[in-house]
């Protein structure tokens, strides 16, 4: 009975990584192989679509960008988020559940429908092609979703917390930063993972405010692929690598990421 | 559930967010309801036009195609993602070594970006070289889903399948482990049957991440671009041109501003209503 049960997650793995297998196996094959025989395996082995991409700097800076303006989202979307999510645990105030579901209507927008607007308002203020333009047009959807998680894990604290630190003379903002944080440090690393995620995987408003000093490895690949009719090999190098990054900060979170995509509310 | 205290100081604590949130969210808004009620013939000479756009549009069979399109996307995918995603949860073993080797991998796809996606599938899928276009045709199945309607549609909804099933296994999960055993242990002295148990306890206590997982994936279905742009660019023909891929075309392809404003509005509009409506059951779960 339970070697059955575990049939459907032991096949549901192999199909997603099936995919994953593929790219990989075509990362390390010549565009020419990739072209002329069907193999399950790499015939001939090579590193070369993975040394054009280390040595080449149109290629190398793409994940740099992509880096730069991820890690920028992440600190300016849990910065802010974190007093406004302690608020909305904490406090009744006029409008809150308005403003509550207003945020989230952010989180609900389609990107398609802000690429023009957005290439015109940071074309307008100077920021074009800059890291903290997309670090800035991810905060559309990750501040929203920073408030929501932090909002879940915060209301599992008990307000006794706060209240006996209060009592023994803590000033508020020494309570925040000595204790408050530490307690939900969990659930700050899984908005983290979460903003990271968001930010690493979005494409066309990243594309849309970049065009050289900036330009993501996502887009580096589009491009590339159009340019240069097919560079198959070169393409599946680029995308395998463009997994690495998730799968490290997957693995850091492993043991919060189910609580931390219930919202932090189980 | 927290006493909250009322306190309008906490005014302050919110003041941040929503700076950062309305610059990018009113100022764009604005461009786009400022486009979607003027016409242009360049230069920067706008003229007012009223509602006539949103007439267009609302009318407009492209749209009325685009949009039975994405409802029948959306649809399909939840129908597949959610009882799979619910399967799989139930079949995962509750603790040991394999929870976090079975949550790593079923979390890789979520973390890829969009277009690589995208990509990735359409290697994986091609006749020629992908490893199930070619497997496909080897056993004798006509499969290509460059030209096939047909086979495009499926391979559009296998990709999100494949992409997100497993935020809804992950949200369906963490609802199960926070079960007390006590429950089971309850059930297990009644005598009560393994369908029993899931109808009357697992299920409901999934109610609630459910509904976030159901929200989530209606809302990111329903913006899909990147990936379907990508694997089928939306065709062949239209044939997978859903709502974010026609609003690129006549927005940024036509340079039909217009149009492209009064249908982003309406466009956002649904999403809001429908994402409102389960908003709210949530919510009234939680009290």
């Amino acid at each position: 009975m339970i070697k059955y049960k575990s049939l459907l997650p032991i096949i549901y793995i192999i199909f997603l990584m099936l995919p994953i297998y593929w790219l990989i196996n075509m990362s390390f094959k010549t565009t020419n192989e990739i072209l002329g025989v069907f193999s399950l395996w790499p015939l001939e082995f090579t590193l070369e679509n993975y040394r054009t991409i280390f040595t080449d700097p149109t290629w190398y800076n793409g994940y740099f960008n992509s880096i730069i303006y991820v890690a920028m989202n992440t600190v300016i979307s849990v910065t802010v988020a974190l007093p406004a999510a302690y608020a909305f645990s904490r406090y009744n105030f006029l409008g809150d559940k308005h403003l509550f579901f207003w945020l989230l209507t952010n989180r609900m927008a389609p990107a398609a429908v802000f690429a023009l607007p957005f290439f015109q308002l940071y074309s307008s203020v100077g920021l074009f092609d800059t890291h903290i333009a997309v670090a800035l047009a991810h905060c559309l959807f990750n501040i929203p979703l920073a408030v929501w998680i932090l909002e879940g894990f915060m209301s599992g604290v008990p307000k006794e917390l706060d209240e006996t630190a209060f009592l023994d003379g803590y000033s508020f903002s020494r309570f925040f930063g000595k204790i408050f944080i530490p307690t939900i440090a969990s659930g700050i690393g899984v908005t983290m993972f979460f903003t990271f995620m968001y930010s690493w995987v979005e494409l066309l408003l990243a594309k849309t405010l970049t065009s050289v000093a900036a330009k993501p490895i996502a887009a580096t690949m589009t491009r590339t692929a159009s340019a240069s009719g097919y560079e198959l090999g070169l393409l599946a190098a680029a995308g395998a690598l463009t997994i690495i990054p998730g799968a490290l900060v997957i693995y850091f979170v492993r043991n919060h990421i189910a609580k931390g995509f219930a919202l932090g509310r189980v | 559930m927290i006493n909250k205290t009322t306190n309008q100081k906490a005014w302050l604590f919110v003041i941040p967010v929503i700076v950062l949130v309305a610059f990018n969210a009113l100022i764009p808004l604005m461009t786009v309801v400022n486009y979607s009620v003027q016409d242009t013939f360049g230069n920067n000479l706008f003229f007012w036009e009223g509602t006539k756009w949103f007439e267009e549009v609302l009318s407009s069979p492209r749209f009325h195609q685009s949009f039975m399109r994405q409802m029948a996307f959306t649809g399909t995918i939840l129908l597949i993602e959610i009882p799979l995603g619910i399967a799989v949860a139930l079949a995962m073993p509750r603790k040991g070594p394999w929870v976090s080797v079975c949550l790593i991998l079923m979390a890789l796809p979520l973390l890829i970006p969009w277009n690589v996606v995208g990509a990735m599938w359409n290697i994986f899928a091609l006749p020629d070289i992908g490893l199930l276009g070619y497997s496909l045709n080897a056993i004798g199945i006509d499969y290509n889903f460059t030209q096939g309607p047909i086979a495009a549609w499926i391979t559009t909804v296998m990709m999100d399948v494949w992409h997100w099933t497993s935020l809804v296994v992950l949200l369906a999960y963490a609802g199960l482990v926070s079960i007390p055993d006590a429950y089971y242990q309850a059930a297990k002295i009644d005598g009560a049957s393994n369908w029993a148990v899931f109808w009357r306890i697992q299920l409901p206590k999934m109610k609630r991440v459910l509904t976030i997982a159901i929200l989530l994936r209606f809302m990111d279905s329903f913006n899909i671009y990147t990936e379907p742009f990508v694997l089928t660019g939306g065709g062949p023909g239209n044939t997978t041109t859903f709502l974010s891929i026609d609003l690129v075309k006549i927005a940024l392809g036509q340079f039909d501003l217009g149009h492209a404003g009064a249908m982003s509005l309406i466009y956002f509009f649904i999403v809001l209503l429908v994402s409102w409506v389960f908003y709210t059951l949530m919510m009234r779960n939680e009290t």
